[in-house]
Parts: structure tokens; sequence; C-alpha cells
């Protein structure tokens, strides 16, 4: 059983961001790092294909300046070989065209039973990238997954809702977002972070896929201005004097909670 | 010195783990005043945590020092000093010298197991008469054939109630001295033995130090560590690892300690500023912290010496005594800063202060690296 974890390589969350005034998008010049979000999907991949007692783990990445460091933390982990996308031409690339590329960037690696990325990144988090992979490969989507497992070759997915969980069943091969949380995510022990200096990660451009526009051209939005978030309003002090429950009631049906 | 890629991979996993798997449960330990050996280092075994500059034929991990270094600085960023300290005696105290000197079955046998995680180890060497001056030792293993017969008693034993083996330092013959000690691994089920703990230490509290009985303990002579007779000289070395090891988790500890009382003097307003404000204040921090680079650095080429296998007796003992003065400057000046929550149990300063005391205490006092030093470059008479 083969399957390919999509893993976005962001900047690291605990430093704070910057936007570059002139493009109006995140800084990403810096070091960057595994989204802590694909480390679920790494963690689920590692274990479905233990659990099916062969086959690899595959990477798919795109990001700018030729990052690995996020992939070697993958690769330690345990995954075997990744993909890496990354050409200055990608300037601008919004969700719909990433997804192209990273759909295109999956071909590489041969064909996976299973393609797995999370819900949403942490420094993106438009939380569209798998649905549209799932779009441009023609394969069945499901999202928000909790669990999975496969059972004769069949897909069983718990997929979250706001009530409880769907029981969803689905056909390989497919693409599945799961949520934070799902599994924990092994720490890549010393042994695997020296032996994931010598697995392979091919590195491409967007013309070696073949994916035309990218960047700003290929990108159906624009961002036209940027602005601080309003400032946090003083909260209201209600005073106790027996009826305060009465107060709280009213407040939460005026922000149409209750 | 060359830092690669993989040590800074290393770096991040050992700190995560540090950060969100051992410092949660560091509170019960805490309370508890006794830590689950067996389970942790299991955990940080799957790591390979335990055994990283030791051979790999025998359960190491075959690292360059460099990885003992930024393991040890990591550790020493967990909630108190007591594992930090646990694991030092397993990785580099107790079985430095069976790695060095034991043989292929002797290492097999009880150093494989250590460093999988399946024995936890102490090193017991200090005795009620004898804690500076090891040559005072009076345990001592007399033969019967193929077996020593040991008698006597050690204390302060760190690891000693949970441990599986202890590598003992023992007289084995009358001559006295520095001459005649052997070191015996020592399995803890052998009849005749008994570890009581010693309660209400002043810090290290989740650390299990006990004082150990040998009533005529009998064990093959074949489990004498190297030669026999030069224990003592053995002990000297493996004592060299250990206070690398001691050195390098302070630079950690105090790095964190300092970043910790920036952040509450930032935030905590006094005379309507924040404390930070008060250029006494972040003098002092920023001084103390130069020091801990100094001492960074110190360690940086002191572990480089060591992979070249250099004798770096000298400039280990430098790094451990550097160490000891300096965490004490630290914890006292960070519990200050803290004002009256330094004073508070629940408050880290506190904890900080006691448990970094023992380093310059435990293996070997101040003084006693003075005295190594002031032979070694010629200033004792
Ligand atoms: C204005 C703008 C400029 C940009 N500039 C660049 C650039 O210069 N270079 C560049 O490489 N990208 C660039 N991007 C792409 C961007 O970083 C995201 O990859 C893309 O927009 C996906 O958005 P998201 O993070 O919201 O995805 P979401 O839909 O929230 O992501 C869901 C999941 O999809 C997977 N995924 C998403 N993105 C990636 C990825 N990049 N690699 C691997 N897996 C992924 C992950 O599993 C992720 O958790 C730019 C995007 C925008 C909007
Ligand atoms: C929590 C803890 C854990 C320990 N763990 C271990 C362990 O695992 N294994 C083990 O074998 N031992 C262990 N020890 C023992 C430790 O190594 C000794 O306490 C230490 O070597 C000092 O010996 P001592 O306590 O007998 O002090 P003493 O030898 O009585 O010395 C008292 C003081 O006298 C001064 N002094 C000593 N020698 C000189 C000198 N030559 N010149 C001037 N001043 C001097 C120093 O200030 C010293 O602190 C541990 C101790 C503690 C407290």
């Amino acid at each position: 059983m083969n399957v390919i974890v999509c893993v976005k390589q962001i900047p690291d969350p605990a430093m704070p961001g910057e936007l570059d005034p002139s493009t109006k998008t995140l800084k990403r010049s810096g070091k960057l790092i595994l989204d802590e979000s694909d480390g679920y999907g790494v963690e689920m991949a590692l274990q479905l294909v233990d659990a099916a007692g062969g086959g690899e783990v595959g990477l798919v990445s795109m990001a700018p300046n030729g990052e690995v460091s996020g992939l070697r933390t993958a690769l330690a982990m345990g995954a075997s070989k990744g993909v890496l996308v990354s050409d200055p031409e990608l300037q601008g690339t919004d969700a719909l065209t990433t997804a192209k590329v990273l759909a295109a960037a999956t071909k590489r690696l041969g064909d996976a039973d299973l393609i797995i990325a999370a819900t949403e990144s942490s420094d993106g988090y438009t939380g569209t990238v798998p649905e549209q992979m799932a779009e441009v490969l023609g394969l069945p989507s499901v999202t928000f997954a909790k669990s999975v497992t496969i059972e004769d070759g069949v897909l069983k997915v718990n997929r979250q809702t706001e009530a409880g969980y769907d029981e969803v069943t689905c056909t390989l091969p497919a693409v599945v977002s799961v949520t934070a949380g799902v599994v924990e995510p092994r720490y890549p022990s010393f042994k695997g972070i020296m032996a994931a200096k010598s697995k392979p990660v091919e590195e491409v451009t967007v013309s070696d896929l073949g994916v035309s526009p990218v960047g700003w051209a290929g990108a159906n939005q624009e961002i036209v201005e940027v602005s601080d978030a309003p400032e946090r309003q003083a909260g209201e002090i209600v005073t106790d004097e027996g009826e305060s429950h009465l107060k709280i009631v009213a407040f939460l049906e005026n922000l149409k909670v209750l | 010195m060359s830092i690669t890629d993989e040590h800074e991979q290393f770096r991040t996993m050992v700190r995560s783990y540090v950060e969100t798997k051992l410092n949660p449960r560091i509170p019960k330990w805490e309370a508890d005043e006794a830590m689950p050996l067996h389970d942790v280092f299991a955990e940080m075994a799957e790591l390979g945590l335990l055994g990283l500059s030791y051979d790999p034929e025998f359960g190491g991990q075959g690292a360059d020092t460099t990885f003992t270094l930024i393991l040890a600085e990591e550790m020493g960023r967990c909630d108190h000093g007591a594992l930090p300290m646990a694991l030092g005696v397993q990785v580099d105290m107790a079985t430095p010298s069976l790695h060095r000197f034991g043989t292929p079955e002797q290492k097999q046998r009880w150093l494989r197991p250590a460093l999988e995680g399946r024995h936890v180890t102490s090193i017991a060497v200090s005795e009620p008469d004898a804690g500076s001056d090891v040559a005072a030792i009076r345990t001592r293993a007399v033969r019967d054939g193929d077996e020593w017969v040991i008698n006597g008693s050690k204390t302060w034993i760190t690891n000693s109630l949970q441990a599986d083996w202890l590598c003992l330092l023992a007289r084995t013959s009358d001559e006295g001295g520095y001459s005649g000690m052997s070191q015996i691994l020592f399995p803890t089920d052998t009849d005749g033995f008994s570890a009581r703990k010693i309660p209400d230490k002043l810090g290290m509290r989740a650390s299990d130090t006990g004082t150990l009985t040998f009533d005529d303990c009998r064990v093959p002579v074949a489990n004498t560590i190297g030669e026999i007779g030069r224990g003592f000289q053995q002990q000297m070395a493996q004592f060299v690892v250990e206070r690398m090891w001691s050195s390098y988790t302070t630079v950690g500890a105090c790095d964190r300690a300092l970043a910790r009382t920036r952040d509450y003097c930032a935030e905590r307003q006094v005379f309507g500023q924040p404390l930070l404000a008060n250029q006494y204040l972040s003098f002092k921090l920023a001084e103390l912290a130069a020091g801990v680079d100094m001492l960074r650095v110190y360690n940086e080429s002191l572990a480089e010496s060591a992979d070249r296998g250099e004798d770096v007796t000298r400039r280990a003992t430098i790094a451990k005594l550097t160490a000891g003065r300096l965490v004490r400057r630290v914890a006292d000046t960070c519990q200050q800063f803290h004002g009256g929550m330094g004073y508070v149990e629940e408050n880290w300063p506190a904890r900080f202060a006691r448990d970094n005391r023992l380093t310059s205490i435990g293996a070997g006092a101040d003084e006693v690296m003075l005295q190594v030093l002031a032979r070694l470059d010629g200033y004792s008479a």
C-alpha cells in the first residue's frame, strides 16, 4: 500500500510572522518547518502502511527556495521519499494552483492508493487544497477524517461533523483530509534523523510538471489591501446583584448563541 | 564546531519531547518524590537518546559527541534537575567505564539493556566517610574462588532504589591509597544487598538517592570491569565524562531561566514601568547571559576535543567548576528579580535554585575541581 502525504513547510509559528509590503503576502524567506497539521497526516500514513504490512509513504511539498527542512522531519519520522516543487515562478500562487501543482507532483511518485492532506494548513488555512487536488486528479474526496482504516481495499473514514461523526466508505484511490489530533505523531528518533539524510527528495520546477499558468498570473485572486485587525473592545462587566444570570442570558441571546 | 542539519533536527526533536512529553509529568514526579525510570528510559531509548556516543554493536547510536552535548543542553530545559541527572548517571556516569574497558560479553549483558532502557543503572562511589576523597573508600570485595564477597556501604547513590545494576567501586586488595580498587558490575538482586531512600533532600526531590548496604554479597569475579586493581584510575576517567554532562546541562538550564526571567521582568510593572526598564536588572541579565554563552562555546570545543580522542580532563574540570558557579549566580539572580514570586513553590525559580545548587557539590565539589586544576597546572605545593 502506497500513501502520499502533502506536507506544507511553513514559517515557524513560534516566530512572529511578517508581511511583505510589496506583495502583501507572508514572508517565507527564513527557515521553514513542517506544518504541525501535517504531522498527523504523516503519522496516519505510516500507521496505514504498517497495518497493510508493506508499502511506502511518499511526500509532496511546494515551498520556496528549495526548502527541505520540513520534508526531512517527515522523512525522519519514517516516510521514504519526497518530491519538492520549488520555483520562483510560484510566487503569488493561490490555493487552486497549489492544488494543481501538488496533484502533478504526486504523479512523480507513481500510483498511490491514498493521498492524505490536513484539513487546513496552519498559516494559510483556506482549507481548500485537498478537495481541489481530488478534483484535479479525478479522485473521490473525503474530508475531516478523524479516523481512517482500510478494510479489504475499501477506505473507511469517520468524518467529523458538528453533531458527531459520519461513517463514510469510499473506493481507493482517494484523497482524504485529516483533522488535527487524530493520531499522535511520533518523534523522529536519532536513527530516523540520520537515515533521512540519504532518502531521496526530487526537486522539480513548474515546467518539469507542465502546470501553467502559475504564480500571480495563474491566480484568480488579488490581494488589494491589508489592514490591521480591529482592536478588541473592552468587555462588559456585569455586577452581580442577584440577577446577573438574566443579564448573561440576554447577552447570549443577543449574540444568537442561545 | 560543525553543526549540521541533523544536529538541528535532533535539537528540535529533543526540545519538543522535553516540552510536551516530559515537563507535563514533572509536577507529579516532584510531588511523589519519585520517577518511573524504567518507563521513561524505555521511551527515551526508542528515540535513541540513551547511548548516543556508544558503539552500535552494543545498542549505542554511534553519534558524535556534539549530539550528546545537544541532548544534555536540551535536557537542562526540563522543569526540574532530577531527570537530567538520572539520565546523566545512566549514560555518562555509570556506563562509560563499561563501554571503554568492558569485555564484549559484559557489554552485551549489561550495557545493551541499559542503552535499550530495560535496565536502570547507578554509579556507586561515595561512602559515608569518603566523598571528596575517593581514595578513602572502605567498601571491600574479597576474592573467594570465582567470586567477590562484598561488604560495606555506599551513600548518596542516584537512581539506586530502581537500579538493576551498579557500577561499584570497591577495595579489592590491602594496598591502600589509589591502588587496589576495582570497578565491579553489581546486580541489585544479589543476596545481602539493600537500598534505603535518603529522605528530605533540599532539591532533586524526584531523584531517588539511596544509602546502600552490602552484607556478604557474592558476585562473579567475571563482573570486574577492566583490570583488577585499576578501579580508581578507571573511575577518575569516568568522572571526566560526568563533568562534561553537568556542564552541558547547565547551559540549557541557565539559558531558559534567564529568558524566563527576562520575560517576567518585561511584564512586571514596578514604579510605573516594567522591571526590565531598570538598567541594573537588564545589565545583570545581559552579563549572566554572556557568561552562559562563554560556557556554551567552551563546552562545544570540549565536545570536539573529546571526539578527537584528546585528554580533556583539565577542560572538563574547568567547565564543571564554571558551570557550578554560574548556575548559582543565575539561580540567585532569577529568584531575586521575581521578588515574592520567586519564593513560592508554585513558581519555577525556587525549584530551579535548589536543584541546581547540587552542581557545585555533586560529581566533585568546586573545591575538588580546584584541587585537580591546581595540581594539573602546577599551582599546588
Ligand atoms: C498571495 C499568495 C502568495 C503565495 N506565494 C507562494 C510562493 O511564493 N511560493 C509557494 O511555494 N507558495 C506560495 N503560495 C501558496 C501558499 O503557500 C499555499 O500553499 C496555498 O495557497 C494553499 O493555501 P492554504 O495553506 O490555505 O491551504 P489549505 O487548503 O489550508 O491546506 C490544506 C492542506 O493542503 C496541503 N497543502 C497546502 N499547501 C501545500 C503546499 N504548499 N505544499 C504541500 N502541501 C500543501 C497541506 O496538507 C495542508 O494542510 C502563495 C499563496 C498566496 C495566496
Ligand atoms: C543529590 C546527590 C546525588 C549524588 N549522587 C551520587 C551518585 O550517584 N554516586 C556517587 O558516588 N556519589 C553521589 N553523590 C555524592 C557526591 O559526589 C558527594 O556528595 C561529593 O563528592 C562531596 O562529597 P561529600 O558529600 O562527602 O563532602 P565532603 O567530602 O565531606 O566535603 C565537604 C565540602 O568540603 C569542601 N572540600 C572537600 N574537599 C576539599 C579540598 N580538598 N579542599 C578544600 N575544600 C574541600 C567542599 O566544599 C565540599 O563540599 C551525590 C550527592 C548528592 C547530594
